[in-house]
């Protein structure tokens, strides 16, 4: 059901649009007029704003970290997923305009990832490269960086991507011992020397470990996960039922061949991966097992239930549409409006996906009906679950969105049915990635016209992105 | 009842927290009565209904309501009785607290634990299950379908059925790690065999007693009784331990020293209340001139109370030193575990030091924090107020110019108005706000508001000079010098004042405030109210001053103060000052003398309508003046001494001393009449 108000010439282009039967109530002229339209078949193009078209995504293939990939560094997936992607589109080396690439645990030797990856993939070297970060939306953020590029006509192509490699992450000395070896630099004599080297104490020694923890709050966000489910009263069992819908149809996808976004990567010194690892449909006996991950003894969360470390790499080429036809090729998908939002990073952790669907929505003039396809990261299955009831909630939408009703739960039909990060993985950088390709791949195959991305991301943030099927 | 799970939900529908009241024994008793003879439940969860609070305490109006300590006895009888069902439930039980849980309360919160010995320490939630007073701690929880506040009590509940649940069926253990418990074990053994020689219990309670008479000086009854009452229950058994607790804690109702605390208790909560109403315009961006000590400590605890703050000195050295106090407060909180680091530079982003007027034109309120010399003052104000807003309140922090002098440049001195804090402003509770007769009641309320945010007690006296706290301060410290002029040493005068129930010494606290402000106002003061105002002779501290001996921060005082150290020596330079202006020892009670003057200026404040009421003045010589608080302030110690034996000392110190003894009007009509009370 749609409200406009709109002059009659509008209207008549408005109903021109429509092919399905929907009901329409038109206020123009003082007259309610209802008439029975299509369901909207409108593209979401706007006058004065590119096109811009998703060509193509791959991904390496994600595998549990501390397996296959461990002895590799991070720009060497990176490299893979980028390698794929020209072997994929069959682009030109010297085509690509720009290269933007998200990683959230940097490796301190290759700090910009994309241009080391970039370089080592063959790419010309007269294409620059940045990396961005932004937790687990880090490669959504190189994805949209590159749609900014091409919108303010400074570029035609651009790669975008994101890379996480979990088998090895910095572990670093103590600031105190930092500190001592650092001074040992400077330090002129052989006496000074020695005096610095006699002041470090035992505990000097123990190292830091990198934690998947806020900054701001120091809790780790499996613990905060715990507490979103359990003040949305998720229980156990419905966590436990998700995290098997996740791998049932993620195994389903993966057997009937849908996940054709996953390259083959020959691994340096060990076979060809050509699938997805963490794939493990379980039962619900088994999974009732565990115990709590992180709130002990009586929360929630699980191994089985949360997504798993893992290393991986996905890359997308983004284009304008002229360009994009020029060099003949035939685009997956637009890439149309999307959104950031932010909030509490304490409480509201993991709600991103409930700020940012229906902010999309609005902008792009949809509602939730218009959308077949719901590719949502997830995180935890609690996060999820907790995402949908806040969705679904009147009272949620009032007191802390200032929005007069909810904007409702996807239907579950039409959500994560390939699979999501609890089952295929979630290398966090590569995530965002393999979200909007999968959208892409998923709007040809059923068929749909619109598709929504929604993801969290540490800090409180979250993102989504409205992409619309390109016309076969 | 959930199941075989029964909940006892506690909600005292009178207050805003539970408290251990007759009435609610009685109810515990009769519910717990009905649940033993219930078959379906298997276990039980206590909860609170009130967010934020499990139990508070015994009713500290039920007691007050006990004319005699066998009334007190009784109810706490009963209160034993209910805590001992509790314990001997043959059902487990589960306390889910949530929030403040003090004294009784926790005794009902622990029921598989033991009778506790409660220091006034507040313990946090993570600290307390190391400590093992809790199994299992539930996090506070975020927006959900609810308001965070219900649905972390639901959640509580959900998670206690669960563990009450899991206690019943004998499937959670209530010692969790079975390493822990054998290493328990096996202490608990060499405590048992070493405690059952009466040689080693003695030597345990002789060192406990030693360590509580240290620390009280013998002046708090209560730590002593509970020594008793636990050596009673050790070597006699439970029973007759619980006869003496219930006895002594008849007893120790009755004291005097519970009666001033218990006043103290209800005056603070008093003047935790804003009696002008709501302001008009809510502070929000708070500005303050001068960054020294006090400016600096004014701004520590209004950034983490939300406001902005503008600090502003006139050197870049000065303001840098304010910066890094406001800093290293807020860190050694965060090294205390007490905030985050995050909330410490959230906290940090609302101070912008500064050395221009630049934002002023935004300001809700200055504080003015300057050096104490009116000249300065006035070009200050003046300087301020051409470039403040209309609304803008100009607050001024002095401990002695009256406010009506500082405001006489003003061209609106009803926004004047006096706030005094105390050094060191993030440790000291009090706040004296000071209205002149041209203070608007609007201007008040708002500088009420401002101190309550910034989590004061507040008193709101009278103009004049010295104000209330000042002037009862400054006989004393007047006293102070006279009596170490007649050869006392400082060590000595401290020792009695402490041993008086001050909690610093009167040597030491002149070093504290400052050997040149006591110089200051001791002269001011002087001034003003004539001889009734000497004792010692002003010149002492002058000298000390010219000495560079201003006190603490100068590093010399009464005493040498080194940085690192905690012991202090005496400062022999001072001694031989004071030793140049000896006068003849009058050798009498020194501890009333000091005392004396003080009460006597106290009262006299009341009768000269600086003070509202007593319970502001005793509120503001305890919190803000160290006035002993077993005394319960100088009117309540009136009340308790006796205002004709008050006033009979200060006639004797009278003939040899002279007017600076003579007892006000107002003491001498409660002298005369003894039914006149100052707390009814």
């Amino acid at each position: 059901m749609l409200t406009t108000n709109q002059s009659s010439y509008d209207l008549f282009c408005f109903i021109l649009q429509r092919s399905k039967k929907e009901k329409c109530t038109f206020h123009f002229h003082n007259t309610t007029v209802n008439i029975f339209v299509a369901k909207s078949k409108k593209t979401l193009a706007k006058p004065g704003v590119k096109n811009i078209v998703l060509v193509d995504g791959v991904r390496t293939p994600f595998l549990q970290s501390g397996t296959i990939y461990a002895d590799l560094m991070p720009h060497d997936l990176a490299r893979a997923a980028l390698q794929g992607l020209l072997n994929r589109t069959g682009l030109p080396k010297d085509a690509v305009d720009y290269i933007v690439y998200g990683t959230v645990i940097q490796e301190v030797k290759t700090s910009n990832v994309a241009r080391e990856a970039a370089l080592g993939a063959g790419f010309s070297d007269k294409t620059p490269a940045h990396t961005v970060t932004m937790a687990c939306i880090s490669s959504n953020q190189a994805m949209t960086t590159a749609v900014g590029l091409i919108a303010a006509g400074q570029c035609d192509a651009v790669v975008a991507g994101g890379v996480e490699f979990m088998s090895d992450v910095p572990i670093r000395h103590s600031r105190r011992m930092r500190k001592t070896m650092l001074s040992l630099n400077k330090a002129k004599t052989l006496g000074a020397r020695l005096s610095l080297l006699g002041s470090i104490r035992l505990a000097h020694l123990a190292p830091e470990l990198p934690a998947v923890a806020e900054f701001s709050t120091a809790e780790t966000m499996g613990h905060s996960a715990d507490r979103l489910a359990a003040a949305f009263g998720v229980s156990r069992l419905e966590q436990d039922e998700f995290a098997l819908r996740s791998h049932t149809l993620a195994k389903k996808a993966q057997d009937s061949g849908l996940l054709s976004d996953v390259i083959s990567f020959k691994v340096p010194g060990k076979d060809i991966v050509s699938k997805d690892n963490g794939i493990r449909p379980s039962t619900m006996e088994q999974m009732a097992k565990l115990k709590p991950a992180f709130i002990k003894p009586h929360g929630t969360v699980t191994a089985a239930n949360s997504s798993f470390l893992t290393d991986g790499a996905s890359a997308v080429l983004i284009m304008s549409e002229e360009k994009a036809l020029a060099m003949g090729y035939k685009p997956k998908a637009y890439l149309r409006d999307f959104v950031y939002v932010s909030q509490d990073p304490k409480d509201q952790l993991l709600l991103g996906p409930t700020y940012a669907t229906p902010k999309v929505l609005e902008k792009s003039g949809l509602t939730l009906n218009d959308i077949d396809v719901f590719e949502f990261h997830e995180a935890f299955a609690g996060q999820i679950m907790a995402n949908l009831k806040a969705m679904e909630s009147d009272w949620f939408a009032q007191t802390y969105m200032g929005r007069k009703t909810k904007v409702g739960a996807p239907p579950m039909e039409k959500f994560n049915s390939w699979g999501g990060s609890l089952s295929l993985g979630h290398p966090f950088a590569a995530t965002g990635c393999r979200l909007v390709t999968t959208v892409a791949h998923r709007l040809q195959k059923e068929g749909g016209q619109y598709g929504l991305v929604a993801a969290c991301a540490a800090g409180g943030q979250g993102h989504a992105m409205v992409i619309e099927a390109y016309p076969q | 009842i959930k199941g075989d799970v029964a909940v006892v939900r506690m909600n005292d529908p009178n207050s805003r927290v539970n408290t251990l009241s007759t009435q609610m024994q009685r109810e515990m008793t009769e519910v717990m009565d009905e649940i033993w003879g219930n078959n379906a439940v298997q276990s039980v969860v206590l909860i609170s209904s009130k967010p934020g609070s499990f139990i508070a305490g015994a009713d500290l109006n039920m007691i007050q309501a006990c004319t005699t300590a066998e009334e007190v006895t009784g109810l706490s009888q009963e209160g034993q009785r209910m805590f001992e069902k509790v314990e001997k439930s043959p059902k487990p039980i589960v306390a889910a607290i949530n929030g403040s849980c003090l004294g009784g309360g926790l005794e009902l919160g622990l029921p598989s634990a033991f009778d506790m010995i409660l220091t006034g320490r507040s313990i946090r939630a993570d600290k307390a299950k190391k400590m093992g007073l809790v199994h299992q701690l539930v996090d506070t929880l975020g927006p959900g379908l609810k308001s965070p506040e219900e649905r972390t009590i639901e959640y509580l509940e959900e998670v206690a059925v669960e563990a009450a649940r899991g206690l019943a069926k004998k499937q959670i253990p209530l010692t969790k790690e079975k390493g822990l418990m054998q290493s328990n074990y096996f202490l608990a053994e060499i405590q048992d065999y070493v405690m059952s020689y009466p040689f080693v219990r003695q030597q345990i309670y002789n060192t406990v007693q030693n360590k509580v008479m240290k620390q009280t000086k013998g002046l708090y009854p209560a730590p002593l009784k509970i020594i008793e009452c636990v050596k009673a229950g050790v070597e006699q058994g439970p029973t007759a331990g619980y006869l003496v607790e219930s006895q002594h804690f008849g007893k120790l109702a009755m004291t005097p020293e519970s009666k001033a605390l218990i006043g103290l208790y209800h005056g603070q909560v008093t003047c935790k209340k804003n009696r002008f109403g709501t302001p008009e315009k809510e502070v929000k961006t708070l500005a303050i001139l001068g960054a020294g000590l006090m400016g600096a400590g004014i701004a520590q605890v209004s950034v983490d109370k939300g406001f902005h703050t503008i600090l502003k000195d006139t050197t870049l050295e000065g303001l840098s030193r304010g910066e890094q106090q406001v800093y290293k407060g807020l860190n050694d909180k965060t090294k205390k575990k007490s905030i985050t680091s995050f909330e410490r530079d959230s906290f940090l982003s609302n101070l912008t030091g500064q050395l221009d007027y630049n934002g002023f034109n935004k300001a809700d309120m200055i504080i003015e924090a300057v050096f104490e010399d009116l000249s300065i003052k006035h070009k200050v104000l003046k300087e301020v107020e051409a470039m403040i807003p209309p609304h803008c309140i100009f607050a001024t922090n002095t401990s002695a110019l009256p406010i009506k002098d500082i405001a006489a440049v003003s061209k609106r001195p009803e926004k004047v108005i006096g706030m005094h804090y105390f050094s060191p402003v993030d440790k000291m509770q009090l706040l004296e706000i000071i209205t002149t007769d041209k203070t608007s009641k609007d201007t008040t309320a708002s500088a009420v508001a401002v101190g309550l945010k910034q989590g004061k007690v507040i008193i709101v006296v009278g103009d004049g000079p010295g104000f209330y706290t000042t002037r009862c301060l400054a006989p004393m410290l007047a006293e102070a010098v006279r009596v170490l002029q007649e050869g006392v040493d400082p060590k000595k005068l401290d020792g009695l004042t402490t041993g008086f129930g001050f909690p610093v010494g009167a040597a030491t606290l002149a070093d504290e405030v400052g050997i040149d402000v006591a110089a200051h106002v001791a002269e001011d003061l002087g001034k003003a109210f004539g001889s009734r105002f000497g004792g010692g002779n002003v010149e002492v501290l002058k000298t000390m001053v010219e000495k560079g001996f201003k006190g603490r921060k100068s590093g010399k005082g009464c005493y040498i103060y080194q940085p690192g150290l905690k012991r202090r020596d005496v400062n022999t330079e001072a001694l031989e000052i004071l030793e140049s202006y000896k006068l003849t020892s009058s050798d009498s009670d020194v501890q009333y003398r000091l005392v004396s003057r003080f009460v006597n200026e106290a009262v006299l404040c009341l009768q000269e309508g600086i003070l509202a009421n007593p319970v502001e003045g005793d509120i503001g010589a305890v919190f803000g003046l160290g006035f002993p608080p077993c005394l319960g302030g100088p009117f309540r110690f009136v009340d308790s001494f006796g205002a004709d034996k008050l006033v009979e000392k200060m006639r004797k110190f009278e003939e040899v001393f002279g007017n600076q003894f003579t007892p006000c009007q107002l003491l001498l009509d409660h002298a005369k009449d003894p039914s006149k009370k100052f707390h009814k």
